[in-house]
């Protein structure tokens, strides 16, 4: 692996981080804490003891679980770190988001932004790791993506809870004049045994809240955990089964107007002509208005009701401009295919590629051609936001993963201070990546320019969400490997190419910046799997199509998954070697990931005998320090290909919430089998042709497989959660469907090719 | 237009055809029922009109005649219904934001089948699209929520 002068050289690019653009700042400023967001906005008898944590008079416990809830279970893992050691059961405590603020920066989301794979703990990588840690806290970037909140919670919420309760264990002690180290705490108060004496929290909260932050915390052992590693109910489950107005779409305000977008189906392309006339005479239509954003041009509707804006939009005669990239689907396909002929970064490169192929015998070559289309993110929730510019003050409310971006380029839109800008995060309704974006948000913003200090709720119809999204990037590759007498690969070339999603990114948030150095994402799921092959090469090349892409829950993982294990299965068939054997020979010096393969095989019986007709593949991807192994099985009925069952066995090294870790895995196979079976993005005349669910759909419950999972904790690192389901689903049914019929698909969606019943 | 809601009567002054979801959730304040698509193609909208499930963002508010019920009308926080006890004891929700089109989809299909089967549950609730993908949650929720209505909780 790379040196740190060499990896300093190429100046890679980590996601968020390449839009530090310029900030350099010292170690102090490391060091030196945020302020505390909570002290300038609490209630009487209310008092603060870090960003974390507020405690009332009455004893009402408030925690800040600072990351979007988008359906992963965050707010209430979040709220059990705290809880945990603050010593309070869940039942008792209050859970809010919390306000935009640096001091809730996510620094996990940048560890494993350098090019180094999750199992490389060399002295380099874990030098480039610590300092992606401190670049996350210089950025103070407050987001929710990487699946990586547990990760960057863990240690500083348990830390807050710990905190606070030494210090209400201090103010008891000097209250009651008793040692400290003679009281203990439960639910909420403070005891003395001896005497039978006990405070609550409340009762001691504005003392202790003046009192010195301890210099030495001390967490509980994970032996004594009560809520951490244990299944707890969701605090959010209440609101959700009695249709409660959480989301940001359900946001009402007094005064409040409506409002929707259409903006240009060709992306970054203007109107050369818009006549609003009809649409203006439309009843309860109140102003239409330009908007301009780095994400594109278009138009605002302003109305009395939802309803009438979106029968204006459709009512406004409108031309655009020509687009800047191909047409359709096949002169953007013809773009990619160019790339993988030209230069790119080598992003693995162990042993000698070229030489292991030079000499290589024709029958020991496997070679394969593989595509993945764009995809769309298609929340259930479309994009929404609500905003209110008044005296000079904005404020907006939105489902966002990340709320201190909104902040500062909704700011950065209006022509204020951000610090006259307050972002209030509700619930969103799916989030898998889209709303990193802030499109949503500027719309409202600007829109709210234009109503005179009454707030206006912005909502896109499913068809402007479904064509103004930040895609899944399409991707191709071409792969070639050289087989051993023993069927085993000697060497493996892959070259992938595709739009780069982080230059796209920040051609939309910071275009004044220029990316540079390669993209990881392109390769990422090919270049850091924990397999050994003796010449092993992995080469991304980003190729020029400028149509908008993003992160798309597991990023490039979902891509390279697919890529990589569907090759892998092509080796283990042409070697005549089992893909599990395969698989377990490969990482034999992981054996994190051989007992993750090992697992997942012996719950799906991998190997015994099935009934004519059924069929089973496997695929395995590390992402997001988590291990995954998947087996698909797949049976051919008369209405089509059935998926039956799917197992699941991942290695998640700290399992913090058993029962929502197994929810998330299925969720996310989910929604890898979905893009798999029938998902794609396609162009005409530089405009999505999809509109809505109805050309766009995902898995409905009548093909929803059964499902049986196993969470092992043999790696010495957490893992993330809400992504690493998707990226081996995809590759696993469709080696299932090879098994199944001996047809090789190696272009999604399969839909292209055959039928799902 | 007068309409019944949640058993509470709203005088409506809308465009007759605002589809019933827009009346509901801007004029009548009911945002219970969520918008998803607008082409009845999500289920996520999903009301009772005199008990049977309907789409909501393609009903035009004009044909509404009969009485309407959301989520906001099943059940409350404190006295839930059983398909909403059943969905909070199975934990079913992810986002959420689909959950209320489920339950009400679910609601009509145990008024009409006691002890529905697994090809029952797939026909009813086939039109309701979870993009978390919550489905495995949902059907063990419904078979909860049967043994609940039976023992008339």
């Amino acid at each position: 692996m790379a040196s740190v002068a060499k990896i300093a050289r190429r100046t890679f690019l980590i996601g968020a981080a390449a839009i530090a653009g310029g900030v350099a700042v010292g170690y102090y400023y490391y060091r030196k804490p945020y302020p505390n967001p909570l002290e300038g906005d609490l209630a009487a008898d209310e008092a603060t003891f870090n960003p974390y944590v507020k405690i009332g008079a009455d004893n009402t416990i408030t925690i800040i679980a600072p990351r979007a809830e988008m359906g992963q279970g965050i707010s209430t893992t979040l709220a059990a770190m705290v809880a945990e050691e603050l010593d309070v059961g869940l039942g008792q405590v209050k859970v809010d988001h919390g306000p935009a603020s640096y001091a809730y920066y996510n620094s996990a989301i940048l560890e494993e932004g350098g090019p180094f794979a999750f199992f490389d703990e060399s002295m380099t990588a874990e030098i480039v790791r610590a300092g992606m840690g401190v670049v996350g806290k210089f950025l103070a970037l407050q987001g929710t993506g990487g699946s990586a909140s547990t990760r960057d919670g863990f240690d500083k919420m348990r830390q807050a809870g710990a905190a606070a309760r030494q210090m209400l264990i201090a103010a008891a002690a000097q209250k009651l004049g008793i040692a400290a180290a003679d009281l203990e705490t439960a639910n909420g108060s403070i005891l003395h045994k001896a005497s039978g004496k006990s405070l609550t929290y409340g009762a001691v909260a504005a003392t202790a809240a003046t009192m010195a932050p301890p210099a030495e915390i001390r967490l509980k052992d994970k032996a004594d955990w009560k809520l951490l590693g244990k299944p707890q109910k969701r605090i959010d489950m209440p609101a959700k089964v009695t249709g409660a107005p959480i989301f940001g779409i359900d946001v009402t305000l007094p005064d409040m107007l409506y409002g929707t977008v259409k903006m240009s189906p060709r992306f970054w392309a203007k109107p050369i002509k818009a006549d609003f006339s009809n649409a203006e005479k439309m009843p309860g239509v109140i102003k239409i208005v330009q908007i301009d954003t780095n994400y594109g041009h278009g138009f605002g509707i302003i109305a009395e009701n939802t309803w009438a804006a979106f029968k204006a939009a459709e009512a406004i005669d409108t031309e655009w401009a020509d687009p800047e990239y191909p047409l359709d689907s096949a002169g953007i396909s013809e773009v990619l295919k160019q790339a993988l002929g030209t230069k790119g970064s080598v992003m693995r490169d162990d042993g000698d590629v070229d030489t292991a192929f030079a000499d290589a015998p024709r029958e020991k070559i496997v070679e394969a051609d593989y595509a993945v289309p764009y995809l769309a993110h298609a929340t259930m929730e479309p994009m929404n936001a609500t905003a209110r510019l008044k005296d000079g003050v904005l404020d907006i409310w939105c489902g966002n993963q990340a709320p201190t971006l909104v902040r500062q380029l909704c700011a950065n839109a209006v022509g204020i201070e951000q610090d006259k800008v307050s972002v209030h995060t509700t619930f969103l309704g799916g989030g898998f990546g889209r709303r990193v974006e802030v499109d949503y948000a500027l719309c409202a913003a600007l829109m709210a320019k234009e109503t005179a200090g009454r707030p206006v709720k912005v909502i896109w119809t499913r068809e402007e969400d479904m064509r103004h999204d930040a895609y899944r990037p399409a991707s191709v590759g071409k792969f070639q490997a050289r087989l051993g007498n023993d069927g085993m690969p000697i060497a493996i070339d892959m070259t992938i190419a595709s739009p780069s999603m982080i230059a796209s990114t920040l051609r939309r948030l910071f275009p004044s910046i220029s990316p540079l150095g390669p993209d990881k994402s392109i390769v990422d799921g090919a270049h850091n799997q924990p397999y050994t092959i003796p010449n092993y090469r992995v080469t991304g090349v980003a190729a020029p199509v400028s149509i908008p892409v993003g992160s798309w829950r597991s990023v490039g993982s979902s891509i390279n998954g697919f890529f990589h294990e569907g090759f892998l299965d092509e080796i283990a068939v042409a070697g005549k070697t089992d893909p599990i054997e395969l698989r377990k020979k490969l990482m034999a010096a992981y054996p994190a990931a051989v007992k993750v393969v090992e697992k997942v095989a012996e719950m799906a019986k991998w190997g015994e005998a099935l009934p004519a007709g059924k069929a089973k593949g496997i695929a395995f991807t590390l992402s997001f320090g988590s291990w995954v192994g998947e087996i698909v099985q797949v049976a051919e009925t008369p209405a089509g290909i059935r998926i039956e069952k799917v197992w699941i066995a991942a290695d998640v090294g700290t399992a913090l919430d058993p029962d929502i870790i197994e929810a998330q895995l299925i969720s996310a196979a989910i929604y890898g089998l979905s893009a798999a079976m029938g998902q794609e993005i396609t162009f005409v005349d530089g405009m999505v042709e999809q509109s809505n669910f109805h050309d766009y759909d995902a898995m409905r419950i009548s093909q929803c497989p059964a499902f049986e999972v196993a969470i092992l904790e043999n790696f010495h690192k957490m893992g993330g959660v809400g992504e690493v389901g998707t990226p081996p689903a995809a590759p696993a049914l469709a080696n299932a469907i090879f098994a199944l019929t001996g047809k090789r698909i190696r272009t999604l969606p399969l839909s292209k090719e055959l039928t799902f019943a | 237009m007068r309409l019944t809601v949640d058993g509470q009567a709203f005088d409506v002054n809308a465009d007759p055809e605002m589809p019933l979801l827009w009346a509901l959730r801007d004029l009548m304040g009911k945002t219970g029922p969520k918008f998803g698509c607008g082409i009845a193609a999500c289920g996520a909208c999903t009301v009772h009109v005199d008990g049977q499930p309907v789409r909501s963002c393609s009903l035009p508010v004009g044909e509404v005649t009969g009485a309407v019920t959301t989520i906001e009308g099943i059940g409350t926080e404190g006295r839930l219904h059983p398909v909403q006890q059943a969905w909070l004891e199975e934990q079913v929700a992810q986002c959420g934001y689909c959950q209320a089109g489920q339950i009400m989809s679910a609601v009509a299909l145990l008024d009409q089948v006691a002890d529905p089967t697994d090809a029952d549950v797939d026909n009813a609730m086939g039109g309701n699209l979870c993009r978390c993908g919550t489905y495995p949650k949902i059907r063990a929720a419904i078979k909860r929520a049967v043994v609940l209505k039976t023992a008339g909780i």
